[in-house]
């Protein structure tokens, strides 16, 4: 099934009216995800204004944009982890696999184990490396072999070789490439379809930096990846695709275009995202 | 044209003065602990000095008696340790539950707030008060009679704010980036907070509730006016006995005009500040042995 996505811009309920999105001429097949007319509220304040797109399946996808432009709350828009905000408001829809994950009998839980999330600082569970693999599983009710789901989940996170003679030992004494690449394992091991990353390097070397990297294109062959970033050149490295957010004035956090990175990279067509690529602003 | 440096004239830098108020301050300090040292360490060397040649066997396991030579404090110890078992078993759970359910389930709203702030005013209201809360409550309107359980329950509710508001703070201090973690694995809010944040926080809601224990230990004024008696020559043998406490027992010895019941209460006192420093030292150090970093 193919849709083209609306262009229409539609009138926002503060009254400013956001400039249509540019999507680059592509057609996406078969999207993971997809995001229809979505806006969030904290409180009284917006977050995110009427944004379309979609995901494409085993594709990396970054989310670009200064601070404040609402690619955070986009990506906890899709698994659900903004409703742990106490006053949030969303509107609009966010179809997983065609099914609208907020609508009525659609449980967060479940939508969660499917839609794994990697956060900005590494988060082990101060437990040992085992154990933090295994509480998903657990938890969700997992029956198979547990040795067998924490070697695959480590070998796929690219962490086995560093940590297999040492599975007892506590997640927090890993370094903090080794930690996230855990957090990355511990995701994983619920076989999620999607799995969102935070800012997933911005508190790592550069070394570790190029490692989650590597690792990023690795699982992209199995997985659908939606990576925030700050920085320009690592969306340039690993996505396949990149979406550029903005708040200005008017409008907070509109969708301003959606491609191919190396079409937006290198052939923005709204003049903004041009700037904010050549370090004009944010 | 405003001048960007100001000139090195203008300033006065009085440095003498300066360092003199810091000395000052200090000096302040220095003298403020050391009266409260002193005090301490006099009030404890007169208790020690008077109570030591007390405190033996016969003393731990004697009843009260009219004679000083055989008087001991068997049944406060007894009626101590029961109490506080007691009141353990109804304001532990009691305390950490609400604890819980105020810091990881209660949604914010005036009603909230409300009751957070009567929660930190109960545990400013003076314990006479809980004494005859328990004296209509537990002994008259359930038929306790003035019975160890009467006591329990009233100590109870004297601790449970203390718990609560310390288990609340243990819960705080687990991050959030934990309840992240396990949320974005497809765990529930009871299992976030079954198999994560209670475990975390465990060490400070221990010590919060050993704290509780020793306050509850120390206390007297509410168990004079539910009427514990001040001369038992028995053991509790059911939660339902009439009963008596070591405060309570000192209390009743220091009243009595011979002098040789002054020095047994100086003997009963430093059982009682024994058991009492045990149970604060334990709060430290099990805090220290199971505290987790994050």
């Amino acid at each position: 099934m193919t849709t083209t996505i609306s262009t229409q811009a539609t009138a926002t309920l503060h009254g400013a009216t956001p400039a249509p999105t540019q999507y680059h001429d592509v057609v996406i097949t078969d999207p993971v995800i997809e995001v229809r007319n979505l806006s969030v509220w904290y409180g009284k304040t917006r977050a995110l204004t009427d944004v379309s797109l979609k995901f494409p399946r085993n594709k990396i996808t970054a989310l670009i944009g200064p601070s404040g432009c609402g690619k955070s709350t986009l990506l906890r828009s899709l698994n659900r982890m903004n409703d742990l905000i106490a006053g949030v408001r969303i509107e609009g829809a966010v179809l997983l696999d065609g099914v609208d994950i907020y609508s009525k009998g659609v449980d967060p839980v479940e939508v969660r184990r499917r839609v794994g999330m990697v956060f900005q600082k590494p988060n082990p569970f101060p437990r040992s490396i085992r154990d933090n693999i295994l509480f998903g599983a657990k938890i969700n009710g997992y029956r198979g072999d547990y040795n067998t789901l924490v070697e695959e989940a480590l070998r796929k996170a690219a962490l086995w070789d560093e940590v297999k003679d040492d599975l007892n030992k506590s997640g927090l004494a890993l370094s903090g490439g080794q930690q996230q690449r855990l957090c990355i394992a511990r995701a994983i091991a619920i076989a999620p379809e999607v799995i969102l990353m935070d800012e997933p390097c911005s508190a790592l070397d550069p070394i570790a930096t190029l490692k989650i990297e590597d690792l990023m294109r690795e699982l992209a062959r199995d997985y659908t990846i939606i990576i925030v970033t700050h920085n320009m050149q690592q969306a340039a490295r690993v996505s396949d695709y990149t979406a550029f957010l903005l708040s200005d004035e008017t409008v907070r956090g509109q969708l301003v275009e959606f491609g191919p990175t190396e079409a937006v990279m290198t052939n923005p067509r709204d003049k903004r995202t041009e700037d904010y690529l050549t370090g004009r602003f944010g | 044209m405003i001048e960007a440096v100001p000139a090195a004239t203008l300033f006065r830098p009085n440095l003498a003065m300066r360092r003199l108020k810091g000395a000052v301050f200090v000096l302040c300090g220095v003298t403020s602990i050391s009266v409260g040292l002193a005090t301490l360490t006099l009030l404890l060397a007169d208790v020690l000095q008077r109570g030591l040649g007390w405190l033996d066997w016969q003393f731990l396991t004697s009843f009260d008696s009219r004679f000083a030579a055989q008087a001991g404090i068997k049944a406060a110890l007894y009626g101590t340790a029961m109490m506080m078992v007691f009141t353990m078993l109804v304001a532990l759970p009691l305390g950490v539950m609400a604890g819980v359910y105020l810091e990881e389930y209660a949604p914010e709203s005036r009603l909230k707030h409300l009751i957070q702030v009567n929660i930190a005013n109960l545990a400013g209201v003076p314990s006479i008060i809980y004494g005859l809360l328990g004296l209509a409550v537990f002994v008259r309107g359930m038929g306790l009679g003035r019975s160890v359980l009467a006591g329990s329950f009233t100590m109870a509710l004297l601790v449970l704010p203390v718990i609560v508001v310390t288990t609340q703070e243990a819960i705080r201090a687990v991050p959030g980036s934990i309840r992240d973690a396990s949320y974005a694995l497809g765990a529930t809010r009871f299992q976030t907070v079954w198999h994560h944040v209670l475990p975390y926080a465990f060490p400070g809601i221990l010590t919060g509730n050993i704290l509780a224990a020793s306050r509850a230990i120390g206390e007297t004024a509410p168990l004079i006016t539910i009427g514990a008696l001040t001369f038992v020559p028995f053991v509790p043998e059911s939660p339902l006995d009439r009963f008596t406490v070591l405060p309570i027992l000192i209390f009743n010895w220091t009243s009595k005009p011979q002098a040789e019941f002054h020095d047994l209460a100086a003997a009963a006192i430093i059982v009682l500040l024994g058991v009492l420093l045990t149970l604060n030292a334990s709060a430290i150090i099990l805090r220290r042995r199971l505290r987790r970093r994050f």
